[in-house]
């Protein structure tokens, strides 16, 4: 099905089931420990092995010489596969810093052998017992540092219109300020994992996979095999926030080890080799001029955002959101792109807006302060209802006044100090902050096969994934609405290659996309349906209460079924309407905070977050969405980074324990609107991504309170008590 | 709970499926078997009680009680997310007291009695607490869950056998169950997908259920 008209009315308006707030339909799995993930798929006829991964103690350079005689005649081990044996291999299409395979190193934990043992504990002894020998070189590690010598990505990224130069100049109130953000770790619970199983050629992988048939083309491309031998399966994902987009070495070094070891291998990356061996999201550093009349309208917005990567990486797209946000006639954005010897720089929840209204949005609230305006009216004047680059291209839908005027009214912001630093309650400053929430809506090509039996029970195949994200939920949502059955007449098969292939779990476009994949296929089942009850044509046919009716005339879904089940199958594809309109999703967050007067301590007292994001599938799993993108947000206002260890090249405090993520004492209440909308250019779903727009802004909106609360700016994330506590009043 | 049919569905579809696989994979295996094996002396026979049932091991003496559930009994509702004691996916209860089962080695346990999520409840016969999981929505990816579930319910015996903790302010009087107090006693367990709002919504209706 071509999606190349807005969608009128269709079966989703109906809101029986779509829209419907249905708990998870996984969720009694989950929390009884039945649903399966990667590491836990268990045959009692196979005798697993064990591998246990070597990384490179250095960032950069090559190695000597491996020395693997010690480990090889450690007790329990079945064979040791070095990067120096296996050779080079080819890159995957998505990977910047190679998996495996060859003498270079490109990063500090690049994986460069694996362990294979009878027992856990015999790979992990052995693996200690490898040495290796290296030729180390400079590398380069400090984004400030290099940030002179950056240049312009591949495919340049430099936006603008009007005259930036020349409006700033003559604008009578300006700000220009640069704002910087840190690395940051996706963190996901469930750590990489994949076990890997040949049969002669083929190779089955049970992996941790946001993507199905990215990792399953990349993984076969890395080994030099056919695609179609390679089978992969991640029916549950213990998150992923970006970092299981892209094949990762626990699959390389599974399905290698594997092959060796002449039978099936379990391959766990360990938490403290996580954050160095796989991606996390760059640093940045952000100059964002903004220049206003004396009415509050902006006249010149300019934006330059700074970040580095691997040789071959491309930028954080931090000035991403600048283009479209606000109005104004003079606009400029650019980025540069250092090269640096980190590990490699991608995407991670809301790639590009995150970091970005991080700092764009702390300098909305520094320029109302200029203007003497309310953060709130400042960004409702400044509101466009057209791509401010291009003013020919509306927005499909845009209710960002919606969210700012909802937010401010439930959220009591008429009682926010005016005056920063006024409000003390006993030992704690208190205050109020704001920001908008923005992120694109993108869309992706997703297929789906539905199969209806002759109990009438349908059955979803697809090889989407839900990482948390609710998509067996929607998915069986949008089945039954469309072909009149109750939700518990529908199963849900997920991510397995052997399904036909969807837009696959990333970029907040998997819930709209996979359920329009899901539509489509639906369509083509009712086509069918149609034909197989001898009703003149599926268009005017009303599917319900498990019957097809026309008319008078109804006959039972189930009959449509003679001896084989009905099978159809379809995949949604994107025309030209994110071309012609410009597609996004809105939002506005508000944050209380108190900051201790006496150690700069900040606590989150309250949270809200209004969305405008297209229809809501399932009400109770988007705001889970977003809360859990409120909870990361606030990581990133106050605790979360990689911290840089310039000299020797790694992100030293690799691990949960020193990584320090949200736990429950820092996160309150949290409290969640949907703005009633639809968004028919969208698809037919008439939805639009909201995990990755719930992050948006979240750590500016918390700036935004500490100033607030403290009358301090901080402009440098994350925001630690070490960088409050010099300016704090004096106490006595 | 809206249709635990449906995913039961799914799941039996995938369980065949995926069984075909191993079959043929592990006809494949057997005839490559290795046969070196861990040395007795570095291995240790325990018996404990997991779920109520009596359980004998001989397992390596570096195995933590984590390893020994999932990768011996397959009970692998208990989840590995850090194996550093840092994370709390791995939160078992020891005797009835909750413990990072990462962080302990499995041959301490000589006779000890072990509850794993499994042994709370299944998805026909939910425990309260995991039904207040699901109505809550206090997870997303579900692989901290087993660890916040089987935490909190050991949690809310501690607040009742008054056991006090960094945020009790008045150390002679009970200790109360206030929201203050679960999410303090509940900080081992972390949520990278950030459903704590929701956890501490399905924490406080079971505890004001039992009380
Ligand atoms: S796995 Fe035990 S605390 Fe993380
Ligand atoms: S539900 Fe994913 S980490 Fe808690």
């Amino acid at each position: 099905m071509r999606f190349d008209t807005p969608a009128t009315t269709n079966p989703i308006d109906q809101g029986k089931v779509v829209g419907k707030p249905i708990h998870r339909i996984d969720g009694p799995l989950k929390t009884t420990g039945k649903a399966v993930y990667a590491y836990e798929w268990h045959d009692r006829n196979t005798r697993y092995a064990y591998g246990y991964v070597v990384g490179s103690a250095i960032a950069k350079g090559r190695i000597r010489s491996m020395d693997t005689a010690a480990a090889k005649k450690a007790p329990g081990v079945i064979a040791v596969v070095t990067t120096e044996a296996v050779g080079e291999l080819k890159k995957g299409k998505y990977n910047t810093a190679k998996l495996f395979g060859g003498m270079e190193i490109q990063h500090y934990h690049q994986a460069i052998a694996v362990v294979v043992a009878e027992t856990f504990e015999e790979a992990r002894a052995a693996a200690a017992l490898v040495k290796v020998d290296y030729t180390e070189e400079k590398g380069a590690f400090d984004l400030a540092a290099a940030k002179d010598s950056a240049v312009e990505p591949e495919g340049g990224g430099a936006s603008g219109a009007g005259d930036f130069d020349a409006g700033f100049e003559a604008a009578p109130v300006k700000l220009d300020q640069i704002y910087t953000t840190p690395d940051q770790s996706h963190a996901m619970m469930e750590p990489h994992a994949s076990i890997a199983a040949w049969n002669g050629d083929d190779l089955t992988v049970w992996t941790s996979s946001q993507m199905i048939d990215w990792w399953r083309t990349d993984l076969a491309t890395t080994l030099g095999i056919d695609k179609e031998k390679v089978h992969t399966m991640s029916p549950f994902v213990g998150g992923g926030f970006g970092v299981k987009l892209f094949l990762r070495a626990d699959a390389v070094l599974a399905a290698l080890s594997a092959r060796e070891a002449g039978r099936p291998v379990k391959v766990a990356l360990p938490r403290p080799f996580l954050m160095n061996n796989t991606t996390h999201r760059p640093a940045t550093i952000q100059r964002i001029r903004i220049g206003a009349g004396r009415d509050g309208k902006i006249t010149a917005i300019g934006h330059e955002s700074w970040s580095g990567d691997l040789p071959g990486g491309g930028p954080e797209v931090a000035v991403q959101q600048t283009r479209l946000l606000y109005a104004g006639e003079n606009r400029m954005t650019a980025m540069r792109l250092a090269t640096l010897d980190l590990p490699e720089g991608n995407a991670m929840r809301a790639p590009g807006e995150a970091p970005g209204m991080m700092a764009l949005e702390i300098a909305i609230d520094e320029m109302a302060e200029k203007l003497g305006l309310d953060p709130v009216e400042f960004r409702i004047i400044n509101d466009t209802q057209v791509d401010p680059e291009n003013p020919e291209r509306p927005f499909s839908h845009r209710n960002l006044i919606g969210c700012l005027r909802t937010g401010a009214e439930r959220f009591g912001w008429r009682e926010r100090s005016k005056k920063a630093g006024a409000r003390r309650e006993g030992d704690w400053l208190v205050g109020m902050g704001v920001a908008a929430a923005f992120r694109n809506n993108l869309v992706l090509p997703s297929a789906a096969r539905i199969r209806l039996d002759r109990e009438g029970i349908v059955t979803v195949e697809t090889d989407m994934t839900d990482i948390g994200t609710g998509s067996y939920t929607i998915i069986a949502q949008t089945a039954a609405e469309m072909l009149g059955v109750p939700i518990e007449k529908v199963a849900v098969s997920l991510g397995d290659s052997r399904f036909p292939v969807s837009s696959g779990s990333g970029g907040q476009f998997g819930g709209n996309c996979s359920t329009a994949g899901v539509y489509a296929a639906c369509v083509k089942l009712r086509e069918a349906v149609a034909q197989k009850l001898s009703f003149n044509s599926a268009e005017d046919l009303i599917f319900a209460e498990s019957e097809v009716r026309s008319g008078d005339r109804r006959m039972p879904l189930a009959q449509a079924v003679a001896d084989e089940a009905l099978v159809a199958e379809d995949r949604i594809e994107f025309g030209d309407l994110t071309k012609t309109h410009q597609q996004s999703t809105f939002g506005a967050h508000f944050v209380e905070v108190g900051v201790d007067v006496a150690t700069g301590e900040t606590r989150i007292r309250r949270m809200l977050a209004v969305c405008a994001a297209g229809r809501i599938l399932n009400p109770i799993t988007a705001r889970s969405q977003v809360i859990g993108a409120m909870t990361m947000g606030v990581g990133g206002a106050l605790s979360e980074e990689l911290v840089v260890d310039k000299e020797r090249g790694f992100f030293v405090n690799h691990d949960l324990a020193a990584y320090e993520v949200p736990v429950h004492a820092d996160i309150p209440h949290q409290d969640v609107v949907f703005l009633d909308e639809t968004d028919p250019m969208s698809s037919p779903m008439k939805a639009k991504g909201v995990a990755e727009l719930g992050i948006c802004g979240v750590a500016a909106a918390v700036a935004n309170a500490i100033y607030n609360a403290t009358a301090i700016r901080v402009r440098n994330y994350p925001i630690t008590l070490d960088k409050l506590i010099k300016e704090l009043p004096e106490i006595s | 709970m809206q249709s635990p049919g449906a995913i039961e569905i799914s799941r039996r579809d995938l369980l065949a499926a995926s069984a075909a696989t191993v079959t043929v994979v592990s006809a494949h295996s057997l005839s490559h078997a290795q046969t070196k094996a861990t040395t007795e002396s570095q291995s240790t026979k325990v018996t404990f009680k997991v779920n109520g049932e009596s359980r004998e091991l001989r397992l390596d003496n570096r195995t933590s009680l984590l390893d020994a559930l999932r990768e011996h009994l397959h009970l692998t509702g208990t989840k590995k997310g850090c194996d550093h004691g840092q994370c709390g996916a791995c939160t078992v209860l020891i005797d009835g007291r909750r413990a990072n089962a990462c962080l302990t080695l499995a041959v301490m346990h000589e006779g000890d009695s072990i509850t794993t999520l499994e042994g709370l409840g299944q998805p026909e016969n939910l425990h309260p607490m995991q039904a207040a999981f699901v109505k809550h929505d206090g997870f997303q990816c579900g692989y901290c869950t087993p660890g916040q579930i089987c935490s909190s319910v050991a949690m809310l015996e501690e607040i009742r056998a008054n056991i006090p903790s960094h945020v009790t302010r008045d150390l002679t009087a009970p200790a109360e169950i206030t929201s203050d107090e679960i999410r303090e006693r509940m900080s081992g367990n972390i949520c990278r997908c950030g459903a704590y709002s929701n956890i501490v919504e399905a924490i406080t209706e079971v505890a004001g259920r039992k009380a």
